[in-house]
């Protein structure tokens, strides 16, 4: 059949294309000045550990798929209950996949949102006892936790919408 | 050159009349120049959603000047093998011609270094010296693939002057004349208006053969590292890049001239309109070149022999009817005409052309 085609509308279409990406927002983000938002629910590169909920019961370390955890537990006889004497986690291991918060029947145990802990030594990726405790620097991640998930205000993800503007160092 | 020339309003005739164009066209183009690299390199990177370099200065304003400043402190390595002195002469070489367009280019009305009445042939013959330059850099190289992107250079500059020197034919018909001001008097309506066919013609035939992308050929990086500029370094590569550049600029300010009625405009002054205008229609080689993807070597002569050629021949023969036997008819009314027939046309041709070439559907 005779049918109109190659007379340049391919180019057109694609002119068209290139002409609204000039207009919206590049999906380029620019990253130690901005930052995208991290999910909620996000597992970051570090667990947030409570001694108080802690009852020294190490599944958390039995789950590890990595042995990341090390846990040293002392017999207290006058309050009959286990002391923690070390809560130790090796974050070089870690490969976040947060078995041991999944684990933990106690909900003693958090994933957090620092994705930026990169250091020179392998010891100093290593954390320990309250080291390891909640803070305002080091908020719990509301992954498998929903009540903390729901907690925190909402956020999209979306590129186009980066709320966090770092200042200059 | 006649005193007669020089448009009046200005004190020509003078020594120090081509001292201050020349010195004037230079720093022009330079300053052209470093707007049309920002402007490409921010441009082309948020039409492909990227940032671009924004990290030099505000808004990365001056990453020209870090990149040339770089350039130049670089080490300037000439191959054993190269022919030492036509290695060295070809960036200049390829410099001048651009120099040369913009002298007969009037920025405002009479401000223009020559008037030449014979300015469109002036500009079409000049333009394709920078070939030479081209051609010498690839064969003082000594370097099979700096030649190649030379000789590709060479065969496209040939096949595509015929399309554009016809293209411009058209311009010539309705003004009548080939002295620049002149044309730029005659555009009431500017001439893209009474010309869509010549000026797509001319703008696709421009590209060829000042190197930009789709036809970006002789410097094909996939292919031939840097074509012509592969053995280039330091300063000289620098003069290279700036040499694309300046060509591009020259070309948007032909197009300028001759089919957007140059300096004129309303509210504005002058010059100001004809640098608007100028970036516009680089942002529109800007445009394609971020869109389309490099032809073919064979596609690119095919493109040249088998569209722009035989549409350039039928746009000459139909403005040349219009001239001849409409002198008087209204400008609307050719105008509606000519967008008709160019629909028509490309409508045509296209039928023209397979995809593939042999092979099934690509
Ligand atoms: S997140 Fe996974 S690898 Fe990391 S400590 Fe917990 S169980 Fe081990
Ligand atoms: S599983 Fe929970 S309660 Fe048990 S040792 Fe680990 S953190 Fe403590």
């Amino acid at each position: 059949m005779f049918k109109f085609e190659r007379f340049g509308l391919g180019i057109f279409k694609g002119m068209t294309v290139t002409i609204r990406h000039l207009f919206r927002h590049p999906t380029v983000s620019q990253y130690p000045e901005q930052r995208l938002n991290i999910s909620r629910r996000t597992r970051g590169n570090e667990l947030i550990w409570s001694r108080e909920r802690c009852t020294g019961c190490a599944t958390c370390a039995k789950a590890c798929p990595q042995g990341a955890i090390e846990i040293v537990t002392a017999a207290n006889t006058a309050e009959n209950k286990y002391n923690v004497t070390k809560y130790r986690v090796d974050t070089g291991y870690c490969i976040q996949c947060g078995l041991c918060v999944e684990a933990c029947p106690y909900d003693a145990l958090f994933m957090g949102f620092s994705f930026e802990r990169a250091k020179y030594r392998r010891a100093d990726l290593v954390q320990e006892d309250d080291a390891l405790a909640e803070s305002p620097e080091r908020p719990a991640s509301g992954y498998f936790h929903p009540d903390i998930a729901a907690k925190l205000p909402e956020q999209t993800l979306l590129v186009d919408k980066i709320t966090e503007k770092r200042k200059k160092q | 050159m006649p005193a007669a020339a020089v448009a009046a309003d200005w004190p020509g005739g003078y020594w120090w009349h081509w001292l201050f164009y020349s010195v004037a066209i230079i720093g022009f183009l330079l300053t052209m120049v470093m707007g049309a690299i920002y402007l490409e390199r921010r441009g082309m990177g948020r039409m492909q959603s990227r940032l671009g370099p924004n990290r030099t200065g505000p808004f990365g304003l001056l990453q020209p000047v870090a990149d040339a400043v770089k350039v130049l402190l670089k080490e300037n390595i000439v191959p054993t093998a190269a022919d030492k002195i036509v290695h060295f002469v070809a960036p200049i070489v390829a410099f001048a011609p651009v120099l040369m367009i913009l002298a007969v280019l009037p920025i405002m009305n009479g401000a223009v270094l020559a008037d030449l009445n014979i300015g469109i042939l002036y500009i079409v013959a000049v333009s394709s010296i920078g070939t030479v330059g081209v051609f010498m850099a690839g064969w003082g190289s000594g370097n099979k693939y700096s030649l190649l992107g030379a000789m590709r250079n060479v065969a496209a500059v040939v096949s595509y002057e015929i399309p554009m020197v016809l293209a411009i034919v058209g311009v010539v018909l309705f003004a009548g004349s080939l002295t620049i001001s002149d044309i730029i008097a005659k555009q009431d309506i500017p001439f893209i208006l009474m010309q869509p066919l010549g000026f797509l013609l001319f703008f696709a035939a421009a590209c060829a053969e000042i190197n930009r992308s789709p036809f970006d050929l002789f410097e094909a990086d996939q292919e031939l590292v840097a074509g012509y500029m592969t053995e280039y370094s330091g300063m000289k590569f620098a003069m290279f890049y700036l040499v694309e550049y300046a060509e591009a600029i020259a070309m948007s300010a032909v197009i300028t001239t001759i089919f957007l009625s140059g300096w004129r405009g309303p509210w504005l002054p002058p010059w100001l309109w004809f640098i608007l205008k100028t970036f516009a229609v680089f942002f529109l080689m800007i445009w394609t070149r971020t869109t389309l993807p490099r032809v073919r070597i064979d596609q690119l002569m095919a493109f040249a022999w088998k569209f722009l050629f035989p549409l350039a021949i039928i746009n000459l023969f139909v403005t040349a009817i219009q001239v001849l036997a409409w002198p008087d008819a209204l400008p609307w009314f050719l105008i509606f005409i000519n967008f008709a027939v160019m629909g028509v046309l490309v409508l045509i041709w296209s039928k023209f052309f397979r995809l593939g070439w042999g092979r099934v559907q690509v």
